[in-house]
């Protein structure tokens, strides 16, 4: 089971974070900073695991890999798949993607990871999937306001293309 | 929307921010980020109030981005995340949704309102939507909500949108755990699923029975068939790696798996081009089929390969399964060992760790001091962490089963004292504790025990390392208690008085002040008995004998014997000074006795140093550097200052005069310091050795001793501890206090008898303070004669339990013949600790899961007979989806007439589980017509397997009557597998 998945800056920031387990809003802030603290100390070029006993109680192990300047955390694997998603979907992802895009990514990672399981791995089902909801969204939206909203929801549609 | 409100909401809307403004203002703000935030959450608190849903959803969602990145609570906003939840519009329901799940959890007072919406959703037939829906109960789905909503989901299992099963799949895992009693409806669908040939839903369902049989995984035999196909055809290395998961937890249960499993396992091993699939494969080799020496072989080929890798994963993880395999095979750890050496300075902490822990695997009897030797002198090259680490694994496993694998002890004990100097050295504790055990274990290394913990005491610069602290402690207390061994005792006193010890904390410094007490009481016996034998060439033997006796008997003896040293004792101080060469011929005497003190062949002093002077000296050595302490507001330092402070003026005055007069006026009074030395040294010469946590119990409380009333709030100070008060006296002599005070002081006033009463309360005292070295194994290794009173009450009480040391004691000093004084204690304790360990922790996951995998079994073992069949027979698949349409239609028809027949649990509410419960109960008629009393046997039988017993009670007491083919059962599952 996933218990997490987290992707966070160099400087510690959280960019994603969502908790698999019921974790109260202090506790996240709490581990995320941990986490932050092992992997910082980590040097470049090393293995990729992290045993994460004492952050996340027994038999629990933090996967990371470092790319550019995130840290994403789950399998490894699993990792490359969502930054290859990520990648398509937004040609060449950099954190600002992230930063602006808090529902998009929610959606991605709510197609690849369920509720702590590996629901898809193929990013092309992924994106499909990513895709046909944004539209939706965007159809939804732009359908029913009226003439400011209508603006406005241009934005938003912006934001999901 | 009509007129004033809708145009209020359009100005809303207007000038709301959206999330895109509130990131970019969070970016971009000067006030500071939580004043920011905190301002944005004010508004966000105005606008999800609003009637426009627009409005409130974008509130919401900034407050969810709030929430999940800056760790803002949202739980207030929880009902206004059911309105937005419940909108038409997808957008807003999406943003709904999110924040449920996001921020629902099992107290969540609106999520009695939410079933519905659920329900409604997932009954959509917007596969998004259905998604959603999906989604959010696999984040927060509470009994409840499993409950009520496991109809919609099982109907969700057969559906033909992929996208949609996918997920139906996944949730189901959530479901079972939630509410168990859904597995007798979903199950078989679940099953079903085994069967698609769509990558995405094997992919899904076979995580999930992944997931299941970690929990339980004797439940899921039955499903093997199931597993190997796709084991032997599916592509998917993902699907692969999770299935071979299964097989690793289903192995255990059923042995004739593994001849079938193996060989598809190596295949995939030889062919795969995924590291990722391969290193499964040899994990499940290693840890599952390790009996199967080809696998083994391939698989220890193939982590060389991982080993010798560049990649720095591959390698850690190839390191790991060394370790894994290294218990029952330790050849593919030797046959690696360079690379393993290798990797002990690479730059990876995961790498050195795990190879530092096979390092440590491969320690044996015969290469402990080599390899120790190399890992000492590398720690002193590493980073500090990294040193520890090695410094920590050498004490583990050197100490492993009571030190099973050191045969040198002095080797060991001088590797101690060498890692208290390593400038990282964290381990202080595990050291101190170490270095007190092994003197109390192994009394052939006290010599070098205390030539160790003289080298650290007298060197001043390692009081200024607190980590060392403990070690000063250990050391300190070492020179205390093994004092007779030291050549030089002054050297000692000097050592632990010096002035640096005020870099102590006042808990050790404790120990410190209280062996100087010892060493001294040791040179001022030593003088004595030296003094003693000058005198006469005839009491010699007699003094000799008496010493070895004082140092064995208890006080009685003691005391009656020193009437008779005192006078000769007293003659000799006469004589002393004057008579020089007589004098030399006493060392020697002197020197003799003390060898017999120590009861070894030791040290005899080179010259002779118990000389008066010498001991005037000591005296006022102590008096000086202890004087100052008396002012401590250390409780613990403070009163054993005034101790030892208060001893010497008690025995000074008369020391001095006696010797100065020379005469024969004071006899008396120099017969009371010397009875008083002698009493203090018997009492601290009283041999201390492990002694087991439980041994109290054992002890039965003396007839008028008031433990309670005495020792209250002693307790509450010592409650850390667990070793109560009386534990201590009655493993000294129970008999100390009271003999002393009636027999030998009966005249003499508190002074006389306080020194006595107070050594024997320094003595529990000291025990208690140490009550950290007692150790918690039990232990043989004490020899008999040393502890008659702690031992009869044993007998007294537990014979069997003694019977059983002493058989143990018997065989050990048998098998370690050559080392015979080696203790060893008993393993059946440390054992029996491990033991229980296991099977706590084995039977938590069990309990858990009772009602999920009785729950399963039933359905599954229910099934038995079809799928048995059906393992000859290819039409499996379409006789049990038969099975499920069957069930569909029964639903509706048989709803009421199905309803009687089913036992139910109690605790149904009958509104939402009808159809389920109708399934189950129409399903078991069904099957089971004359097969009832079969049923029965499995359910009874399955408890006895153990992990269902609530279960199986649950429902045996009604019909488990017939003892009809118990056996029969437990062939049916291996059919299946073979």
């Amino acid at each position: 089971m996933i218990r997490a998945v987290m992707v966070m800056n160099t400087q510690g920031k959280p960019r994603l974070a969502k908790f698999y387990d019921s974790v109260p809003v202090d506790k996240q802030q709490e581990l995320i900073r941990s986490v932050f603290g092992v992997l910082c100390s980590r040097a470049e070029n090393v293995s990729n695991f992290v045993e994460a006993d004492s952050i996340f109680g027994p038999d629990s192990r933090l996967v990371y890999k470092h790319y550019a300047t995130l840290y994403f955390l789950a399998m490894l694997d699993l990792i490359q798949v969502l930054v290859e998603t990520l990648d398509k979907c937004f040609k060449n992802v950099c954190e600002l993607d992230l930063v602006f895009n808090y529902s998009k990514i929610h959606t991605i990672l709510d197609e690849i990871f369920f509720g702590g399981q590996v629901l898809e791995t193929s990013s092309t089902e992924v994106m499909k999937a990513v895709e046909e909801i944004s539209k939706l969204e965007s159809a939804s939206n732009s359908i029913t306001l009226s003439q400011v909203c209508f603006w406005l929801a241009g934005s938003i549609a912006c934001v999901f293309r | 929307m009509a007129g004033g409100v809708s145009s209020s909401s359009i100005m809303e809307t207007l000038f709301q921010r959206t999330l895109e403004d509130l990131i970019k203002g969070l970016r971009l703000q000067l006030i500071g980020e939580s004043a920011f935030v905190s301002k944005a959450i004010e508004e966000i608190r105005r606008e999800v109030k609003s009637t426009d849903p627009h409005t409130k959803s974008t509130a919401l969602q900034k407050l969810s981005y709030l929430a999940s990145l800056h760790f803002h609570d949202m739980s207030w906003a929880a009902f206004h995340v059911v309105e937005v939840m419940s909108s038409s519009r997808f957008s807003h329901k999406r943003i709904g949704y999110h924040a449920a799940s996001l921020s629902f959890h099992d107290d969540t007072p609106v999520l009695l309102l939410i079933t519905n919406q659920l329900r409604k959703d997932l009954a959509s037939t917007n596969e998004f939507e259905v998604s959603l829906a999906l989604e959010c109960l696999s984040r927060i789905s509470t009994p409840d909500l499993a409950r009520d909503l496991t109809p919609e989901i099982f109907t969700l299992l057969s559906t033909t949108k992929i996208f949609v099963r996918k997920k139906a799949i996944s949730v189901v895992l959530r479901v079972f755990a939630k509410y168990p009693d859904a597995v007798r409806l979903c199950f078989k669908r679940l099953v079903e699923n085994l069967d698609s040939s769509d990558p995405q839903i094997l992919a899904a369902v076979v995580g999930v029975f992944c997931e299941l049989a970690s929990q339980d995984p004797g439940s899921y035999l039955p499903l093997a068939p199931e597993f190997y196909r796709i084991l032997v055809d599916s592509k998917n290395n993902w699907v692969l790696i999770k299935v071979l998961k299964i097989f690793a937890k289903l192995a255990p249960f059923e042995p004739r798996l593994a001849k079938r499993v193996v060989e598809p396992i190596c295949d995939h091993m030889r062919r795969t081009g995924a590291k990722s699939l391969m290193f499964e494969c040899i994990r499940t080799v290693i840890s599952s089929f390790s009996e199967y020496e080809s696998a083994v072989k391939l698989a220890v080929v193939k982590i060389r390969e991982l080993l010798v890798d560049d990649d720095p994963n591959l390698k850690y993880l190839g390191l790991q399964a060394l370790s894994v395999i290294a218990p029952k095979h330790l050849w593919a750890v030797l046959e690696n060992k360079e690379v393993v050496i290798k990797w002990l300075s690479d730059e990876d902490p995961n790498i050195k760790l795990e190879s530092l822990r096979l390092v440590m695997a491969m320690v044996s009897e015969s290469n402990v001091v080599e390899i120790s030797r190399v890992l000492v002198n590398y720690s002193l090259k590493s980073d500090p962490g990294f040193c520890n680490e090695i410094l920590g694994s050498i004490l583990c496993t050197c100490s492993r089963n009571v030190y099973e694998i050191i045969v040198d002890f002095d080797w060991y004990v001088s590797l101690l004292g060498e890692m208290s100097r390593i400038p990282h050295c964290q381990k202080g504790d595990e050291i101190e504790n170490q270095l007190i055990d092994l003197g109390m274990r192994v009394k052939d290394v006290r010599p070098e025990l205390l030539r160790v913990a003289r080298g650290l005491l007298i060197d001043p610069a390692l009081l200024g390392n607190p980590f060392l602290h403990r070690i000063l402690a250990a050391a300190a207390w070492v020179s205390g208690e093994y004092v007779e061994f030291s050549r030089n005792p002054f050297e000692l006193m000097e050592a632990l008085l010096q002035p640096r010890t005020s870099l102590l904390p006042p808990s050790v410094r404790a120990v410190y002040i209280h062996s100087a007490f010892k060493v001294l009481i040791f040179c001022l016996h030593s003088y004595i008995l030296q003094s003693e034998s000058i005198t006469s060439s005839f009491p010699d033997n007699l003094v000799l004998g008496v010493s070895e006796l004082v140092l064995k008997k208890n006080m009685l003896e003691g005391s009656e014997l020193t009437t008779c040293e005192a006078p000769s004792a007293h003659r000799s101080e006469g004589f002393n000074p004057r008579n020089q060469s007589y004098e030399d011929l006493s060392i020697k005497n002197g020197g003799d006795r003390t060898i017999n003190h120590g009861q070894t062949s030791t040290p005899a002093f080179s010259e002779n140093i118990f000389t008066y002077d010498s001991i005037i000296n000591l005296i006022n050595q102590v008096e000086l550097a202890l004087g100052p302490l008396t002012g401590s507001h250390d409780a613990e330092v403070f009163e054993r200052t005034r101790h030892i402070l208060c001893f010497i003026e008690l025995i000074k005055g008369e020391i001095t005069e006696c010797l100065v007069q020379k005469g024969k006026t004071l006899e008396s009074e120099e017969m009371k310091a010397s009875k008083i030395i002698k009493l203090i040294s018997d009492a601290f010469s009283e041999e201390l050795g492990p002694v087991s946590v439980s041994a109290q119990q054992r002890v039965p409380i003396p007839e008028g001793l008031l433990l309670k009333e005495n020792l209250d709030d002693l307790e509450t100070i010592c409650a850390d501890f667990q070793v109560p008060e009386s534990n201590l006296f009655s493993l000294g002599s129970p008999y100390y206090g009271e003999e002393v005070g009636v027999s030998s002081f009966g005249l003499q006033d508190k002074e006389e008898s306080e020194p006595s009463n107070e050594a024997t309360s320094l003595l529990t005292e000291h025990r208690k303070l140490h009550g950290l070295y007692y150790l918690a194994s039990e232990k043989n290794e004490i020899v008999g004669n040393d502890y008659p009173p702690a031992n009869e009450p044993k007998l007294q009480v537990n014979p069997n339990n003694d019977t059983e040391d002493l058989v143990k004691l018997t065989v050990q000093s048998l098998a370690t013949n050559k080392k015979p004084n080696h203790a060893k204690t008993r393993p059946v304790v440390v054992k029996l600790d491990e033991g229980d360990l296991v099977t706590v922790t084995a039977k938590r996951p069990e309990t858990k899961d009772d009602l999920v995998s009785g729950a399963v079994r039933e359905v599954l073992l229910g099934s038995d007979t079809r799928t048995a069949t059906s393992q000859s027979n290819p039409s499996d698949k379409s006789s049990s989806k038969r099975k499920g349409k069957e069930k569909i239609n029964v639903d509706r028809s048989e709803l009421k007439e199905n309803l009687g027949d089913s036992e139910k649990p109690k605790h149904e509410n009958p509104s939402s589980r009808k159809n389920k419960h109708r399934i189950s109960g129409k399903e078991r008629r069904h099957k089971s017509a004359g097969k009832i009393g079969e049923e029965r046997e499995e359910n009874g039988q399955k408890g006895m397997q153990k992990s269902s017993h609530r279960h199986a009670r649950h429902k045996a007491p009604h019909r488990s009557d017939a003892p009809l083919n118990v056996v029969s059962q437990t062939p049916v599952i291996p059919d299946f597998l073979l």
